[in-house]
């Protein structure tokens, strides 16, 4: 699974800053048959979670009405520097996760 | 993921541009209006425009972002397999070619004819036989994933650079082939990719615009398709659209068509990974 | 992926007609009839929301205003249409958004995508890129720290492609 990860250059102390992802994931919606007619199974990256330096900061639920290779924007506020750590899963249970430190300036 | 209608634009315009021998004639984009097969020199749309130029100013956008436009996805990973060590001797693209900027101009010339074997190659070709001769490693399939993402990484390195292809000497019975195909009709709707891309650029097909039918922009992200997908696939989505029978991926059709495209497209910036509807 | 209703619509017809013919009686239908019998127009837009929105909510009143969905009144393909929903708060901890809902009511699945943000978002935005089974009106939900619901809609008419693709 490959993932692509952008925060800004400056982050500064309790400023809000976006977070941009993307994930190389087809985001099977379960409705759709493969050449023999049969169902494709669902298979979604169901949960994204970001946490910094431990402290979960954002938690999304995504369905099937995700486009594929999901992008997502969010913000979050960094009070100190730290680590932001991005994790999910989809419904075969396979998970990833990247973490991205971040440097605050005042 | 939408309810398909059983008719399509392409079905309802079909009539008006398979007429286009008369509706057409001296129209307004300087294409092959008549039909017959075209001089080179009459060959190429004026003025020539990119790919992208006939997508959707959301999807331009989209292929402008760095980071948003989804193409990225593969070329990441295709960065990633250029240093996987493959094969007994464990080697990867980078232990021959260096650092993949080594790559720079090389998509640009391509299809070219293997000089070894005088088969043509496109850039999947080559990737595919430098995988299977020099790396030793499993054949990369056509159109699979590892493959669509190295050759969306080779092709990135050219980004912005013009299309150089040879039609001379070696190539020159390819190119020929691959412009009588090109002007060729085929299927149900008896259409040749000219009656489209040469005679009616520029005009509405249902929501879309039709394009010159440059591949500038291969491999593409298609919203369609969901994913990245190669040239040749867009010629089989086309093939399908008029009705005719698609030809199998790798096959020497697509290869030579590729290279009149190529030929056709000489001089437009290369912009992998495109973006489009 | 295909709707159900129109597909249920056609299979009560056929229904319908297998029924006449079994019984080997040839309806005779009352002018007028016939016209009840073609399919009819699709809901107005937006109509499925009377259901799923207090589903969303578990009951509790919404009231539209504070939410601000952004999506192309065109989009170039029901596979990936681009959004952002942006919500009016100050995002302190005694007053934040607790968490954004994205509805579709003619996608197989309503809920397209549900956040929790918290006063450490910062800023009560979401953007991302949706697939939208035909044109509808979209709807987002924001859940208050106080309690409270707000919703913000958007139009979509989803554009459909010129040639079918077999590749």
């Amino acid at each position: 699974m490959v993932v692509r990860v952008r925060i800004p250059d400056i982050v500064r102390r309790g400023q809000p800053f976006d977070v941009r992802i993307a994930i190389q994931h087809v985001m099977e919606t379960g409705y759709r048959l493969d050449h023999s007619g049969r169902t494709i199974a669902r298979n979604v990256i169901h949960t994204l979670v970001a946490r910094y330096d431990g402290v979960e900061v954002y938690r999304a639920e995504l369905g099937s009405g995700i486009a594929a290779n999901p992008y997502l924007q969010f913000w979050i506020t960094a009070p100190a520097s730290g680590v932001l750590e991005l994790s999910w899963v989809d419904d075969a249970g396979v998970a990833g996760s990247e973490r991205v430190p971040v440097t605050v300036r005042d | 993921m939408r309810a398909r209608p059983v008719a399509c634009w392409l079905l309802a315009a079909v009539v008006a541009i398979a007429g286009c021998t008369v509706v057409d004639a001296g129209g307004d984009n300087g294409g092959d209006a008549g039909g017959t097969l075209a001089t080179a020199a009459q060959a190429r749309p004026r003025p020539l425009q990119q790919g992208s130029a006939f997508a959707p100013a959301s999807l331009r956008a989209l292929q402008a972002d760095e980071f948003e436009n989804p193409g990225m996805l593969w070329v990441a990973r295709g960065a990633k397999l250029w240093q996987q060590a493959e094969g007994p001797d464990a080697r990867s693209c980078a232990s021959c070619h260096g650092d993949a900027r080594s790559m720079r101009g090389a998509a640009t010339r391509y299809p070219q004819v293997d000089r070894a074997s005088g088969r043509l190659l496109n850039l999947d070709g080559r990737i595919m036989q430098c995988r299977s001769e020099r790396q030793k490693a499993e054949p990369l399939a056509w159109e699979s994933e590892p493959l669509l993402a190295l050759g969306a990484y080779v092709a990135f390195q050219s980004q912005g650079l013009p299309l150089r292809p040879s039609i001379d000497g070696v190539a020159r019975p390819f190119f020929e082939r691959g412009r009588d195909r090109y002007q060729q009709r085929v299927g149900q709707m008896n259409l040749s990719c000219s009656q489209c891309h040469d005679s009616n650029w520029g005009r509405q097909l249902g929501p879309e615009t039709i394009s010159q039918g440059h591949g500038t922009g291969y491999p593409v992200y298609r919203l369609e398709w969901q994913g990245a997908g190669s040239l040749q696939r867009r010629l089989r989505s086309c093939l399908s659209g008029v009705r005719a029978e698609m030809f199998p991926y790798g096959a020497q059709e697509h290869l030579e068509l590729e290279l009149y495209l190529a030929w056709r497209a000489e001089g437009l910036a290369l912009e992998a990974p495109g973006v489009r509807r | 992926m295909v709707a159900d209703s129109p597909m249920k619509g056609r299979r009560r017809h056929l229904l319908a007609l297998a029924l006449a013919g079994g019984s080997g009686v040839v309806p005779v239908l009352p002018p007028g009839a016939a016209q009840a019998q073609m399919p009819t127009a699709p809901p107005p837009l937006g109509s499925g929301y009377a259901l799923l929105v207090p589903k969303a909510t578990q009951g509790a009143p919404v009231r539209a205003g504070r939410v601000t969905v952004d999506a192309p009144a065109l989009a170039d393909n029901g596979h990936s249409v681009p959004v952002r929903i942006v919500v009016q708060s100050a995002m302190r901890p005694d007053d934040h958004v607790r968490s954004i809902t994205l509805l579709s009511d003619r996608n197989p699945r309503p809920v397209i995508v549900k956040a929790w943000l918290g006063p450490r978002a910062g800023r009560a935005e979401l953007s991302t890129r949706i697939r939208l089974n035909g044109t509808q009106r979209i709807l987002a939900l924001a859940e208050m720290s106080d309690g409270s619901w707000w919703s913000g809609q958007a139009d979509v008419v989803v554009t459909e492609s010129a040639c079918l693709d077999g590749s």
